[in-house]
């Protein structure tokens, strides 16, 4: 077993990363081929995912023992991180055969898709800081790229201020990656975590420490660094703000978030509120400014911003419960808020509109897309029995577990707020009467329809994790384990 | 004192982004920011009167750490460069494009996307 391990702990970053060269080489002007290369690499990372859940491994680059070489880690909260990315990359990947077919440069297309998979495998498997930051530049610069895709006058847009924001984000996090360097003497995470358990935190370290908070923020978009999310995330082509919403921002952003603070810098009470006063800001103001929206795709974006909150929440108590609850949560907002961004764009593929004035009626026109959206709306407002309730429900037990009775109150009003712009959503664009313009629409391609029944499915499935127990869902509970354990040893 | 103006150089930088208005010279003050970082990280590696890092038939483990700059921070600005070149080949495509499409670098003028 160790052995099979250690073959497939590069090949999650090297596979996708090779197939996207290949794809530029033999799939040039061949945009069927790059479709069938993509699907494939996406399936086969789901088969590797799945077969190595419940491993733990540490692969030495090259075969260089540890102080001196790169490592990758695979441990139990990478699995989980691994799962959302391959099983919702797969899903697009499948939709994007016919929703991409209005565009050109598919190969591009497909090419940059399976570098930000890359970057993003690498992130969850990086043992080294610097490594990390390398591959969380490849997955920001192929974001970059993909969200100006369409290269309209508003993905251009989008993209510039996602690039400057973005740039800026990553100096930040480069000067944090050089003052941790300088203080303890080492790139890897075990080692760093060890010397920072020796010294304590000082002066110094304390301001890595923020301008990490800050970096990182940026990359997850938590409210006071947000501005760049509701711009790029709906200008992208559908199955991109798919990604970039339901696991980009988790990979490169709560995941490091994570690990920085529970594994590498050890955990103080005074870090953890300011964890849970950025949850519960990110939570407030992306739910309210996700109520007044009109586009459609717009909505669900600051609705990102709003999830993303209860999970930093999650995070910030620090509690068992807490990090179950976030984990959990995080998987679940993978799987229907990709979910989502795909209704929304079966919906522009076949009305050619976003804005929810106009749409209406569509459950008759497009079956398919109305049944999963309905699915991935009750799951994300956090209707019982539906995964979304389950998640919503241990981050709020958690708060009363710790004491925090207010953030519990602010977190069960937002959840109603939440229910309430979903209802709007499923009221104005799929209920109610079609309009006249809109009485001969052709239904859904049907492997974007597969793709959405695929998650829709997913979301379903992820409620009986549960089963487990409130404290100990399947998978999540092991997750949560490889947090609390504290510090790398 | 020279770590004083690595950070100067940061914050130029970055007052830069904030103040400018064309996209052009955004993008030129966030390369001045990624190469106060650069020389931050290549500072704190760097050691008065140190020698090169390279290994001879002549240098042992010992000598090696007491005498030479660490190589280390090199490598990493190196790496940075090379991504910087590829973000920064990336910003210029798009300023390029922003001008074919609004006509202008004006970023107060390029306001499609509200809300």
């Amino acid at each position: 077993m160790a052995s099979n391990i250690q073959v497939l702990i590069p090949l999650f970053v090297a596979l996708p990363l090779a197939v996207s060269l290949l794809i530029q080489i033999v799939a040039r002007g061949r945009p069927v081929m790059a479709e069938w290369l993509a699907n494939a690499t996406m399936l086969a990372l789901v088969l590797m995912t799945c077969y190595a859940i419940g491993d733990t491994g540490l692969y030495h680059m090259g075969g260089w023992p540890t102080p001196i070489g790169i490592d990758m880690r695979l441990d139990a909260l990478a699995n989980l991180l691994l799962l959302a990315v391959s099983l919702v990359g797969f899903a697009v990947a499948l939709y994007s055969v016919d929703y991409m077919r209005r565009f050109t440069a598919r190969g591009h297309f497909y090419s940059l898709f399976l570098l930000m998979v890359t970057g993003m495998n690498g992130v969850i498997l990086a043992g080294d800081l610097f490594n990390l930051y390398v591959f969380l530049e490849v997955a920001a610069v192929a974001s970059y790229s993909l969200v100006a895709f369409g290269c309209a006058h508003e993905e251009l847009e989008a993209s510039f201020r996602y690039v400057v924001l973005g740039s800026l984000s990553s100096a930040l996090i480069l000067v944090a990656i050089a003052l941790v360097y300088g203080i303890t003497g080492t790139l890897n995470m075990a080692h760093m975590a060890g010397r920072i358990a020796e010294t304590g935190m000082d002066a110094p370290l304390l301001l890595a420490f923020g301008l990490f908070i800050c970096g990182f923020s940026f990359k997850t978009a938590l409210v006071p660094f947000h501005a760049w999310l509701p711009d790029a995330h709906p200008a992208a082509p559908a199955p991109v703000s798919a990604m970039l919403s339901g696991v980009l921002i988790k990979a490169i952003g709560i995941y490091v978030l994570a690990r920085l603070v529970f594994n590498v810098f050890g955990v103080s009470e005074s870090e953890l509120g300011l964890l849970r006063w950025l949850g519960i800001l990110s939570m407030v103001v992306g739910g309210l400014l996700a109520a007044g929206q009109k586009d459609i795709k717009r909505l669900f974006a600051y609705s990102s911003i709003s999830q993303v909150g209860f999970m930093v929440l999650g995070l910030g108590l620090g509690t068992p419960l807490g990090l179950v609850g976030a984990l959990y949560h995080l998987i679940n907002h993978s799987m229907f808020k990709s979910l989502l961004f795909l209704n929304a764009g079966a919906v522009e593929y076949a009305t050619g509109t976003r804005k929810l004035k106009k749409l209406g009626g569509l459950n008759r026109a497009l079956p398919v897309t109305g049944a999963t959206s309905l699915i991935g709306s009750m799951s994300i407002a956090g209707v019982p029995p539906f995964n979304g309730f389950w998640s919503k429900l241990i981050i709020i037990l958690a708060c009363v577990e710790s004491g925090y009775y207010g953030f519990a109150a602010v977190a069960v009003a937002i959840s109603i707020v939440t229910l309430a712009y979903q209802l709007k959503v499923q009221r104005l664009a799929f209920f109610a009467s079609l309009p006249g313009a809109m009485q001969n629409l052709r239904r859904e391609p049907r492997l974007m329809a597969l793709a959405m029944i695929l998650l829709a499915t997913g979301c379903i499935a992820l409620s009986f994790a549960v089963l487990g127990g409130l404290r100990d869902p399947w998978l999540i509970g092991a997750a949560q384990e490889v947090l609390t354990a504290g510090v790398f040893e | 004192m020279i770590y004083s103006l690595c950070l100067l150089l940061i914050l130029v930088g970055l007052y830069g982004v904030v103040a400018s208005r064309q996209t052009v010279k955004i993008v030129i003050s966030l390369v001045i920011m990624q190469h106060g970082v650069h020389l931050l990280l290549l500072l704190i590696g760097y050691r008065d009167g140190g020698s090169p890092p390279i290994v001879d038939s002549t240098t042992t483990l010992t000598s090696f750490a007491g005498l030479t700059v660490d190589p280390l921070p090199q490598a990493l600005v190196l790496t940075s460069i090379v991504i910087g070149l590829g973000v920064l080949a990336l910003m210029v495509a798009l300023c390029v494009r922003l001008y074919d499409r609004y006509g202008t670098f004006d970023v107060t003028e390029i306001r499609r996307l509200r809300g």
